[in-house]
This record gives structure tokens, C-alpha cells and sequence, in this order.
């Protein structure tokens, strides 16, 4: 069998036999084999010193025949008898060998498991009623999986250091940890800012910033995400709300175009933090703190909830029948020439298709996106700030989003252009406008989640959804179509984007028949040829390659050059 | 199989009922008498009178929560209570305790602890769920109010019904 495939070992795991590529982590293949080991300082992505040793497991192999002896005998399906080894070993950080067995049950693994939760929460203090981490603590859920229940310490616990501000986002409970060191390897492995080590020895062994440094850099929050107990905790998060409470949604990062995948966790409408989703072709399991935090303007007190009209000098609130048709009349008596248009890179390709249509219906003759070049951060900030910049080029046809910004300024202060719809930007904040060019304008529509500037100027203000509150697909900066997916309802009247477009649409005698956004992304698949044959399951939670970018996000490339190395399983 | 009951086979003079008259007549009549004498007393006049002495130290009254022997509300905001709740009558908003209070090393303390007493269905669970020993069941009954605004126990109402318990397990102040 192993002549075939020579890559490929047999590997017995809990009396079955299966066949893993040669290198494979016992861990790994445990669970490709649906065997659970459980494990606190193992982390795929991160080194593996072994010191937990939640992981041991029973392991054999074939005897090995004294001199002379006959060596053993394979069985009808070619595997040989395994010995097993009276001492039990890390499932982590070794790999699996030919003929090996593996028994993650039976006496021996379970007494080991046993006596290292004993050790573990020997200096444990029960704080789970105020820990952030109860819900979702592994020590919970493996000191009641594989504990004894009961404790041969009679002693006081070690006194630590509770309650520790080790950076500005991050909290440290000294007493909780249970010195498994994965924050340790990440601050020095994946953020390279190595600012947390142990101090001590023994069981007084603490975990402790350097002097005079902090846990500050921008990718310190995810140390709370992989702390499998609750030493790291976020300030951000603090208190806010128990875990159990939460529900969860799979959507995507929009702060910039790499489109990190993530899970939001809400609660009755309310979103109380964000967490990374792995995704080991986007953001591994990693995410910028800056864009984990960009969440709480969305219950803000600033977002716009109502369609708004121009009453004077201020506006009123008003239904969207009445916006829509003032919407309707302003642009009737204005030509198409005239009519300028400018969408957002923030918009989903779905939304991107809408307002294509609203182009050609109006017959527009100036149409553009507003850029956020930034700086990339050589980790997962793409240079790119807008999320979708790669589906404005592919569904709204522009090459170069942008270019025509100045244009249709300059259009503006000539009078050439004397109606502008501006659709889910900030035109005076991010756009460069400013109030006395827009103050030229006939006519001026904007939607936006929130009130701005922008709309201080506007005849007719929207009510657009923000990036939690609709669905569609984005292209991120790799090319990678990737799914947005609605985690809270819109405040009040508002709605997503591309229903405002649609709206406009047949407010101004256009056509209709389009009742979801999922409805769009099938006229996508058939409009625009790199979207042909997809279908929103295809695209799935992890998304799929689309088109060719020659960008690359340095943090993944870095990963898959440590995981060629060894050093790490990926 | 059906069970057969059997009948009593009853005598001439059963079967007339006028013994049985008489008999059930004696009782009401002793009663009559002696509630005339002020012997036996049937109604108890509610609300100036009151079963309150006699209630069993078991008695499920309106849920409330208790501070410690040194005047420290136990409760932490675990939310268990309101995780638990059936007819999820408690809703919690929990904070930071500040760190010159003089309990800042226990962390958390609700700052709203809302219980309605609309919904409440006094099953005890949440008592049962607590691991400070934090909210008890008190024997208060007459939970009334004039709008549903009243009938709602925030933090300091439940406080002033629950107010000290003593000889509990006193988890925080060991040691630490």
C-alpha cells in the first residue's frame, strides 16, 4: 500500500487505520481521524514547545526483533503488530512514523489527562462568575471533559498579580494563566514586537511585559483570542457581555481590501465585538485591532435613520415615498449629460450592479468612485483602504477608479454638471469636495449610515445601510470573491444600499423585478463574465479565487514560507 | 384488565339516606354553634390580617438580592441568573468596579439589575443558579404597583427587599 504513494504512512488511531502524508503532527492527524486530543499551548499556527503536555497520548510501534530473532509478521493487510510504549507522548510536537498506533483512550492517556488538569487548576482561582473567558474556556470545558472533579491540593493558591494593564486594549490575569505561552510565541512569531515573556520559576512563574514596554502594537488583541483561558482579556470587551448570550455570523472585514474574514458576535441587535475567522488564504486566523474596534459608530448616536428633505435651510424627516418622488422631479427636468454619479468602493458588487443600471437609466455622463489609498502595515493592512475596490473595476467597467473626481469638480464649478448623486460616500470628508461646489448644484442626493457634512449640503439625504447591516460580495485585494453577510437589522427607516438604488431606479421609470439581494448576484453571474457560474453557495464562507491580482498579503506569504520550513503546521 | 371496583352492598336503612342526613347535619350544625360562641374562626381578614408568620421557611416569594455581614453587594453580574430565567424576567447591564472602591479587587458589580415582576413566575432558578450566594427568594407576596413602570425592581429595590444575609460563604474575603 505504501509503495504506491510513498509520501503516505499508516497510521493506526484508536484501532482504526488511516493513512497520513509523512511529517503529519500526531495532533493533525488526530483529527483528520475525528479524534478530539485536547491541547492548550498547540496552535497550528504558532510553534509547538510542547509544555502543556494536555496532549499526551499512548503511542506504539512495530517490535523490533533482538538479534536473531524473526522479524514480526504482517497481518493480511500489510500492518505489523505495534508494542506499545509504556510511557505516554505529546501528541503535538511529534509526528507520525509507519506502523505507528496512536490510543487517545485507555487508561493510561485518561490518567495522564487526569493528573494535568489537577496540575493545572492546582493555582487556578475560581473566578468564572467575572471571567470574560466562562463560555468559551477550555479549561472549562476539558477540566469537566477529562478532570477528575476533585483536587489533592490542600494548599493555598499562588498569589499573582491580578488585574494587570499590560497594554492599552489588552487586560492580564496573572493568577488565570496557565503559562501555555501562545501569546508569548505571537507577540514574537506573527507580530513580531516580542514585548510579553515568563518571569519566575515554578508555580510562581508569571507572565509579565518587559519593563518599560507595553503589549501595544496593532495586532495585540488576537493574543486574547488565542489565550485558551481568560489571562488576556480586551478592554474593549470587558464586561460587556457573556459569551452565551451572543450569536454568531460570518461576514468579512471592510476596513481595507485585504477583507479579513470574521465572525460577528451580536445580542439582540446589538454587536458587542468582533473576532478573526480563519481563512488561510486571507488573514490565517489573525486581524488588526484597528479594524476589531471600527465597530461601535454603528449604534452611534450620528446614524441617519430617515430619508431627510431640504426644507430651507435645514431638512426634514420625511417617508421615502416623498424623497423618492422630489428625487424624481428635481432630475426630470435635467439632462443625462448633466447628471453626475459617484458610488462607493464600500459597496457590494451586487449594490456596484444597481448602480450601473441607475447609470445607464439616467444616461449619466460622469460616473466615479472615491479612492483611500493608505499605507500598507506589511502584515494584513492592504495599502488599498476601500474593501472593494476590485469589483468597481470589475462590475462598474472602471480601470482607473478616481480620475474622474477632479472632472466632475471642475464640471460642478462650471456649471456643466448640475446634478450629483453620491451614493454611500463622504464627499466633503473623504472626497475633497467642499460645501461651496456642492453648494452649486441644482440637485444633490447622498446616502450614508451616518450624518456628515456631506449631508448638510444634500437636497435629498438617505438612510444607507452600513457593512453589518446588508449582504453581498466584495473582491478583495487578491481577487478572492468573498461573502457580506447581515449580522443586525438597519435603525428605523433605513435600507440597504441596493434597495435605495433600485428604489431610484423606478422612481424615475425604470424597471424592476429584483427582490433580494441574492437576485442580483444571479443577474451578476450572468452580466459580467468573471462571475459566470458562481453561485452564493459556491462562494461559500471562505470565498473563492476570481480573478488575478498580482497582490499578495505579506503576513500570509510569510506564514506559507514558515509552514515550507516546518515551523509551524498552517 | 379493567379493575372491578366492588360495591358495597348496602342495608335497608342505608339505603333510606336519612341516617347519613342526619349525620352530615350534626358536623354543620357544631360548626354553626361554635362559630356563634366565637369558638372557631373561618375568615381571616386580609389585608389587616395576615398568614405571613405561618409562612414555611421554604416559601417562594419576590427574588431579591442581598449584601454581605461588611455592607458589599455579592452579586457580580454573572448573568447566570438571567441566562437561566424561563420567563427571562432579569436583565443585568454589568461594570467595572473602580479601583478606588474598596471592593475593586472583585472586579464586577451590576450597574442595573432589573427584575420584572410581571413576568416573574417565582421558580426559584435563579436562587439555585447563583454562585455568590448573591439573590435569594424573600417571602414578600404582594408585589403590587399602579403601572408597569412600578412593577419593575431595579437595582436598589431589590436591595432594600433582599437587605443583609449573613453566615454565607464569604468567597472574597479569604485570604485576598
Amino acid at each position: 500500500m505504501s509503495d504506491e504513494k510513498p509520501d503516505l504512512v499508516d497510521v493506526q488511531i484508536d484501532g482504526e487505520w488511516h493513512q497520513f502524508p509523512k511529517g503529519t503532527r500526531m495532533i493533525e492527524a488526530c483529527r483528520e481521524a475525528g479524534v478530539e486530543v485536547p491541547h492548550y499551548c498547540y496552535h497550528p499556527k504558532l510553534s509547538s514547545p510542547g509544555n502543556c503536555r494536555m496532549c499526551l497520548v499512548e503511542m506504539g510501534m512495530p517490535p523490533r526483533p533482538r538479534p536473531g530473532d524473526d522479524a514480526p509478521e504482517p497481518d493480511q493487510d500489510g500492518h505489523l503488530p505495534i508494542s506499545w510504549m509504556p510511557r505516554p507522548v505529546i501528541a503535538c510536537a511529534n509526528t507520525v512514523a509507519p506502523n505507528m498506533g496512536i490510543k487517545t483512550t485507555g487508561e493510561l492517556t485518561e490518567t495522564c489527562r487526569e493528573g494535568v488538569m489537577e496540575l493545572l487548576l492546582a493555582n487556578h482561582p475560581l473566578d468564572c462568575p467575572i471571567c470574560d473567558q466562562a463560555g468559551e474556556c477550555t479549561l472549562q470545558e476539558f477540566s469537566v471533559e477529562h478532570g477528575k472533579g476533585e483536587s489533592n491540593f490542600r494548599e493555598q493558591k499562588v498569589k499573582k498579580p491580578k488585574n494587570v494593564d499590560v497594554g492599552p486594549r489588552v487586560r492580564l490575569d496573572d493568577e488565570r494563566c496557565i503559562m501555555c505561552s501562545r501569546c508569548i510565541r505571537f507577540t514574537d512569531e506573527i507580530a513580531d514586537d516580542p514585548v510579553l515573556g515568563f518571569t519566575d520559576r515554578g508555580s510562581h512563574t508569571t507572565l509579565a511585559v518587559y519593563p518599560g514596554k507595553e503589549l501595544a502594537n496593532n495586532y495585540s488583541l488576537n493574543t486574547v483570542d488565542i489565550c485558551p483561558v481568560g489571562a488576556l482579556t480586551s478592554n474593549d470587551f470587558r464586561f460587556q457581555m457573556r459569551v452565551w448570550f451572543m450569536k454568531e455570523v460570518n461576514t468579512i472585514d471592510v476596513n481595507c481590501a485585504t477583507g479579513a474574514n470574521i465572525t460577528v458576535h451580536q445580542r439582540e441587535g446589538q454587536i458587542y465585538r468582533i473576532t478573526p475567522r480563519q481563512n488561510n488564504d486571507v488573514n490565517s486566523d489573525w486581524m488588526p485591532d484597528s479594524h476589531r474596534l471600527n465597530f461601535h459608530w454603528i449604534h452611534g448616536d450620528d446614524r441617519l435613520t430617515d430619508p431627510l428633505v431640504k426644507n430651507g435651510d435645514s431638512h426634514r424627516i420625511t417617508t421615502w415615498q416623498e424623497a423618492l418622488a422630489t428625487t424624481a422631479d428635481k432630475l426630470a427636468g435635467i439632462d443625462g449629460s448633466e447628471i453626475a454619479v459617484i458610488a462607493s468602493a464600500r459597496m457590494t458588487n451586487e449594490e456596484l450592479l444597481m448602480v450601473n443600471r441607475l447609470v445607464k437609466h439616467l444616461d449619466a455622463g460622469h460616473m466615479d468612485t472615491i479612492p483611500r489609498d493608505g499605507e500598507s502595515d506589511d502584515y494584513l493592512i492592504s495599502a488599498d483602504h476601500n474593501p472593494n475596490t476590485n469589483g468597481v473595476k470589475l462590475v462598474l467597467g472602471l480601470d482607473n477608479p478616481g480620475s474622474q473626481l477632479e472632472a466632475i469638480k471642475k464640471g460642478i464649478n462650471e456649471g456643466r454638471i448640475k446634478a450629483l448623486l453620491c451614493l454611500q460616500e463622504n464627499l466633503v470628508e473623504d472626497g475633497g469636495f467642499d460645501a461651496e461646489t456642492l453648494g452649486k448644484l441644482d440637485f444633490f442626493l447622498t446616502s450614508y449610515p451616518l450624518a456628515n457634512p456631506t449631508a448638510d449640503a444634500a437636497d435629498v439625504v438617505l438612510p444607507g445601510a452600513c457593512w453589518a447591516e446588508k449582504t453581498g460580495t466584495m473582491v478583495n485585494v487578491t481577487g478572492r470573491l468573498q461573502r457580506l453577510n447581515q449580522v443586525v437589522d438597519s435603525p428605523g427607516q433605513t435600507l440597504e444600499p441596493w434597495e435605495i438604488v433600485r428604489d431610484l431606479i423606478q422612481a424615475t421609470g425604470g424597471g424592476n423585478g429584483i427582490y433580494s439581494a441574492l437576485d442580483i448576484f444571479k443577474q451578476l453571474t450572468e452580466e459580467v463574465s468573471e462571475f459566470a457560474d458562481l453561485t452564493w453557495g459556491k462562494v461559500g464562507d471562505l470565498g473563492v479565487p476570481l480573478i488575478e491580482t498580482s497582490e499578495t498579503i505579506p503576513l500570509i506569504e510569510r506564514e506559507k514560507e514558515r509552514i515550507a520550513q516546518g515551523i509551524i503546521v498552517g | 384488565m379493567a379493575i372491578v371496583v366492588k360495591r358495597p352492598k348496602l342495608k335497608w336503612y342505608e339505603q333510606l339516606y336519612l341516617p347519613a342526613l342526619a349525620k352530615g347535619l350534626r358536623v354543620t350544625m357544631g360548626h354553626f354553634f361554635n362559630l356563634l360562641s366565637g369558638k372557631t374562626k373561618v375568615t381571616m381578614q386580609y389585608p389587616e390580617e395576615k398568614w405571613d408568620a405561618n409562612l414555611p421557611e421554604y416559601y417562594r416569594g419576590a427574588p431579591a438580592l442581598v449584601t454581605d455581614e461588611q455592607q458589599r453587594e455579592r452579586c457580580v453580574a454573572c448573568q447566570l441568573c438571567e441566562f437561566i430565567c424561563p420567563p427571562r424576567a432579569i436583565t443585568i447591564k454589568p461594570e467595572e468596579i473602580p479601583s478606588e472602591d474598596r471592593w475593586a479587587k472583585v472586579e464586577k458589580r451590576p450597574k442595573t439589575f432589573d427584575i420584572n415582576m410581571i413576568r416573574c413566575i417565582y421558580c426559584g432558578l435563579c436562587e439555585e443558579v447563583c454562585p455568590e450566594q448573591a439573590i435569594y427568594l424573600r417571602k414578600d407576596y404582594a408585589i403590587t404597583g399602579t403601572s408597569r413602570e412600578e412593577m419593575i425592581h431595579d437595582k436598589q429595590k431589590l436591595y432594600e427587599i433582599g437587605g443583609v444575609r449573613e453566615g454565607l460563604v464569604n468567597k472574597w474575603n479569604k485570604l485576598k
